[in-house]
């Protein structure tokens, strides 16, 4: 091991300031992940509305009524599903191998599209039993918060077919790989956003 | 010299793996699934002291928000992860100030809401 990489090991050798500056791919990554945050706290905003609103069901059905756990958790496993086999797409993007990218990517494209299936198929009864935004406040807060992450999901998986799309015609340049990158972390953090939805949301519906 | 080069040319630490491998994201998925059924099971069970389940709900979203960060997104204390961490820390900040906030001065304002019979009486 030369000089030079112990010092990186060590850590301490080369401070923080003399480092230059970082790469690419870091402040990408940096500036993605400010994004997300300021996303996260729209969403934030969108929960403190449901927690307020949620028991405000001006004489309509309440949340009990309306939330299927079964449901839930069915969409719940194919998010953290496709989660990990994002994850392992990431990896094949990593090491340059085309054809695992495509496979891990695609399955995480069905999953994603089984989940928002799901999702559609929940509302659209809900509507059917006039349960629809305009019915209550806590009924306008619910579509709001969960609408809104359904977007996110649709705009997630927009993305995913660009990036595919990319990834055939440009290869895996830096460029790609790194639109792969920050990809993953938009896929990863809607998972989060999942687990306070289905948490406050479904969960805290039946106690 | 090759080494020298990398070590100017490439971001500290960018030659250490921030990205995983295959057996994280199966761990990271080993413990969110036990988390997920965890929080399903406590939300219907009777073993709990009902007014305890609100509060064991929350510790399990939140150990599987920090299980998703570390396996998942990879956030962790690397010296180049320093900005990361803070950002999160600072947007956890303000999602706690926008959710608890917004319920406090809520229920504040709920509390001395006049009843609304009477406000419909002075209306008239």
């Amino acid at each position: 091991m030369s000089a030079a990489e112990q010092a990186l090991e060590s850590g301490d050798a080369v401070p923080l300031s003399l480092r230059g500056p970082a790469p690419t791919r870091v402040v990408a990554g940096y500036g993605f992940w400010l994004f997300l945050l300021s996303d996260i706290i729209i969403f934030a905003a969108f929960f403190a509305a449901y927690a307020v609103l949620s028991g405000e069901t001006a004489g309509g059905p309440t949340a009990a009524d309306l939330f299927d756990k079964r449901h839930v958790l069915i969409e719940t496993a194919c998010l953290l599903a496709s989660s990990v086999t994002c994850g392992f797409g990431s990896l094949a993007v990593q090491s340059g191998d085309r054809n695992s990218t495509y496979f891990w990517m695609a399955i995480t494209f069905i999953l994603g599209v089984t989940f928002l299936s799901l999702e559609v198929s929940e509302f659209s009864h809900m509507l059917e039993l006039g349960a629809g935004p305009s019915r209550s406040a806590f009924l306008s807060a619910f579509f709001t918060l969960v609408g809104t992450h359904g977007l996110h999901v649709t705009m997630g998986l927009c993305w995913l077919i660009v990036m595919l799309l990319q990834a055939a015609t440009l290869g895996f340049q830096p460029m790609v790989s790194r639109r792969f990158f920050c990809f993953g972390l938009f896929w990863h953090a809607l998972d989060i956003v999942w687990i306070g939805v289905f948490t406050i949301v479904y969960l805290g519906a039946h106690l | 010299m090759s080494t020298e080069f990398e070590a100017q040319g490439m971001a500290p630490g960018a030659h250490v793996q921030t990205h995983g491998t295959r057996l994280s994201y199966l761990i990271g998925l080993g413990y969110a699934v036990v988390l997920t059924l965890a929080s399903f099971w406590a939300s219907s069970t009777d073993l709990v002291y009902p007014p305890g389940v609100p509060i064991l709900l929350g510790v399990l979203a939140i150990a599987q928000m920090g299980i998703h960060l570390v396996f998942f997104l990879h956030i962790s204390s690397a010296p180049d992860q320093a900005n990361n961490i803070l950002a999160l820390a600072f947007g956890t900040f303000v999602v706690g100030l926008l959710v608890f906030g917004s319920m406090i001065i809520m229920a504040h304002l709920n509390h001395n809401m006049m009843p609304m019979d009477r406000l419909i009486q002075m209306q008239r």
